[in-house]
């Protein structure tokens, strides 16, 4: 307790101290902007604008820390540099540039210029020396003055004031801390708008990303029919051709071109298995990911062991991905890592697929040396999935797969509700009103206020004594089939979410 | 002899019929799905299945899922397996139930028609046949392990045409030794793996396959 009072204390003794100097940094951008926008000094803005944000990044981390907000960062990516034309000129608009100087300027210019984050950035260091510091400020007025002003007087009855003050001071210190943290998020966290365009800005990357993979995934099967199957097939054809030709003349030697051509078809089917391994092994298909997996490690010359616990199977190109991973990662950890086992454990979290494979070799695997473990990463980029790479010099390696919605359809297929409890729930959401009001609060109505009519109110056709018991106990049937329905469907909810 | 046959490709599902009838096998069924083989397996009671793995409906494992469930209901009815590929692990469901007759086969291997029928003949027999291909790959994740290792190359080869399903002199004849050899190595083999040998065939390969099976796990 004393210890978070008195750390809240000092982080506003920062705060506040930051604060205020950030009145330095708001005559500047000010000074900034009127030059750069008055008098046509923009060569001034960038560099004031990455000042600023550099400030606004320490705030950023701050608030992360201190306050327990998690602010994103809201910028726009910035631009990519000039290219230069084929005569090494740059070109941007009508006017040729020698050096790359001004176009990536005016590129780092308008990138900053149109991004709404700059203009908020702005407006929080704006309101740093008021706002920012006003909220900051209180803890450390009503320590500092309590202690100058009242307890140096010397007098009780101040002096006990003061220290209630004091004391009062610095039990708020940590919730200002936190205030100023949302102060912060309100102009420095990226906008909806921002963050949905940022996110769609990743998804069209990753999109762009399995188009040429795919792209170049089909050029290579097609190079492989063509130099190989396809080949051999014309080979086949002329071979069986030739000895069409002698078998009248020359048996013994059409007989031995139609071993060749047999043995030319066996080659191509042993080359077209290899491929049809390349493109979709035949496992996977036959038996999904747990088995193909399985059929993996007795394949390989690790000692690998397998375990696996999975719903059923997730849609074909998720398994897919999924497989080649693992393919991928095992193979690294036969080639690289000198492990003598390696253990693959298959699970799933609600919809999402996670793989681990463990291998006992040396560590030290690098994600950014190995175009292996990139190619992973490309792979699982197209289903938002993630790989977390552990690989400690002197190992082990552990390399973590997580796919996200890989079991998506199951979710929605196993929400769909069963059972008496879920009937019960809907006939009670139906039926639940019929006790409560024609039968329950409506005769009470009338009752209290004395009207004689019957109507369809069956408590009214009993006899006297019965009648208000009925009522109250129409209304608990009612009250209690509501409860239950509501009760059931939160369960319902909860269930589904955590699916 | 009474065979039951399922493929799915009509041209492949002709030419084993044909081959077959060839060479004195008679055909009483052959079916092109899954539930159908399945009926005619239990139905029939054929003196040999010979089945492809992958068969509709679902196009997945049909074929060898409804000769497993077939297996399990009549103990020993022999099945050869046919596929496009060979699988270690599919082998290893095989000969899960140790009680022979057996084979999973290359559809290629139906290229040569006379050791094609030497191995359904085989098989029904109570013996197995397994492809080469998935004997290497049996043998290669074991090459590592210490009795395996252990062994010379050339008993290494007798020991994977054994594991074929091959018997002593079918070996010989293949390696170019005299039969005696061939027993002589195969007592080697049985010694350096620690298995009891033994002069039926079919109770040799199973004692190998198990072996090669078992060590993995």
């Amino acid at each position: 307790m004393l210890l978070r009072t008195s750390k809240g204390f000092g982080r506003s003794l920062v705060l506040v101290t930051l604060a205020l100097a950030d009145a330095l940094l708001c005559a500047l951008a000010a000074v900034v902007m009127v030059l750069s926008f008055g008098l046509g000094m923009v060569f001034l803005f960038p560099a004031t604008i990455r000042l600023v944000r550099r400030r606004t990044a320490l705030a950023r981390r701050i608030a992360r820390s201190w306050s327990g907000v998690d602010i994103a960062d809201p910028y726009r990516p910035p631009p990519p540099p000039p290219v230069p034309q084929a005569d090494g000129w740059y070109r941007e608009g009508r006017s040729l540039y020698r050096t790359s100087l001004v176009p990536s300027f005016n590129r780092a210019l308008d990138w900053m210029l149109k991004d709404p984050a700059t203009w908020r950035d702005l407006a929080w260091v704006f309101g740093q020396p008021i706002l920012g510091a006003a909220v900051t400020a209180v803890p450390v007025i009503m320590v500092a003055g309590s202690v100058a002003g009242l307890v140096a007087t010397g007098r009780p009855l101040e002096t006990a004031a003061g220290v209630l003050l004091a004391v009062a001071g610095l039990f708020l210190a940590p919730h200002t801390v936190r205030l100023h943290g949302r102060w912060t998020e309100l102009l420095l966290a990226p906008t909806e708008k921002a963050r949905l365009t940022n996110e769609l800005r990743r998804v069209d990357q990753a999109r762009t990303i399995i188009v040429d993979v795919q792209a170049a995934e089909l050029r290579r099967i097609e190079r492989d029919l063509h130099d190989g199957a396809q080949a051999r097939l014309v080979a086949i054809g002329m071979t069986l051709g030739a000895a069409e030709e002698l078998v009248e003349t020359d048996p013994q030697a059409a007989r031995a071109l139609i071993a060749k051509a047999r043995d030319a078809s066996a080659t191509s089917l042993i080359e077209l298995r290899r491929m049809v391994r390349g493109i979709h092994p035949p496992v996977l298909a036959e038996r999904g990911l747990g088995d193909a997996v399985r059929a993996l490690a007795l394949d390989s010359p690790l000692a690998v062991t397998v375990s696996v616990d999975l719903p059923g199977r997730s849609a074909a190109p998720v398994e897919s991905a999924a497989y080649f991973v693992v393919s991928e990662l095992l193979t690294n950890a036969s080639r690289h890592s000198g492990a003598a086992s390696v253990t693959i454990d298959i699970s799933h979290r609600g919809p999402a697929l996670r793989i681990t494979v463990t291998d006992d070799g040396q560590g030290g695997a690098d994600p950014a040396r190995g175009s292996g473990l990139r190619g992973i990463e490309r792979r699982l980029a197209a289903f938002d999935g993630v790989l977390a790479l552990h690989s400690p010099r002197g190992g082990p390696t552990t390399a973590t797969v997580e796919l996200p919605h890989a079991f998506q359809g199951h979710a929605a297929r196993r929400a769909v509700p069963a059972g008496w409890r879920t009937k019960l729930m809907g006939v009670c959401f139906g039926l639940c009103w019929l006790p409560l009001f024609p039968q329950g609060l409506v005769p009470i109505v009338l009752k209290i206020a004395g009207v004689d009519e019957r109507s369809w109110f069956l408590a009214l056709y009993l006899p006297e004594p019965w009648q208000w018991p009925t009522l109250l106990g129409m209304i608990a049937l009612g009250a209690g089939m509501l409860a239950f329905a509501v009760a059931e469907q939160s369960r319902w909810k909860a269930s589904e979410s955590n699916a | 002899m009474r065979v039951v046959l399922a493929e799915d490709l009509f041209l492949l599902r002709e030419g084993l019929v044909n081959l077959l009838q060839a060479h004195g096998f008679e055909i009483v069924a052959a079916v092109e799905s899954g539930p159908e083989l399945s009926r005619a397996l239990l139905e029939e009671r054929p003196d040999v299945a010979v089945v492809d793995v992958r068969l509709p409906p679902t196009f997945t494992d049909e074929g060898l899922q409804a000769a497993l469930a077939a297996r399990r209901a009549v103990p020993g009815l022999p099945v050869l397996v046919l596929s496009q590929h060979v699988e270690q692990l599919y082998a290893r469901e095989l000969l899960a139930d140790g009680t022979g007759g057996v084979g999973y086969l290359l559809k290629d291997r139906v290229f040569n028609a006379a050791q094609f029928v030497d191995a359904v003949r085989r098989v029904a027999g109570g013996g197995t046949a397994m492809d080469p291909d998935v004997i290497a790959k049996l043998m290669a994740s074991n090459v590592r392990d210490e009795p395996v290792g252990r062994l010379t190359p050339r008993e290494r080869d007798v020991l994977a045409l054994m594991a074929e399903g091959r018997s002593n002199a079918a070996i010989a004849q293949r390696l170019y030794l005299s039969e005696s050899a061939v027993a002589k190595h195969t007592a080697n083999i049985f010694g350096k793996l620690g298995l009891a040998a033994s002069d039926d065939d079919n109770r040799r390969v199973l004692a190998v396959l198990a072996y090669l099976n078992g060590s993995r796990r």
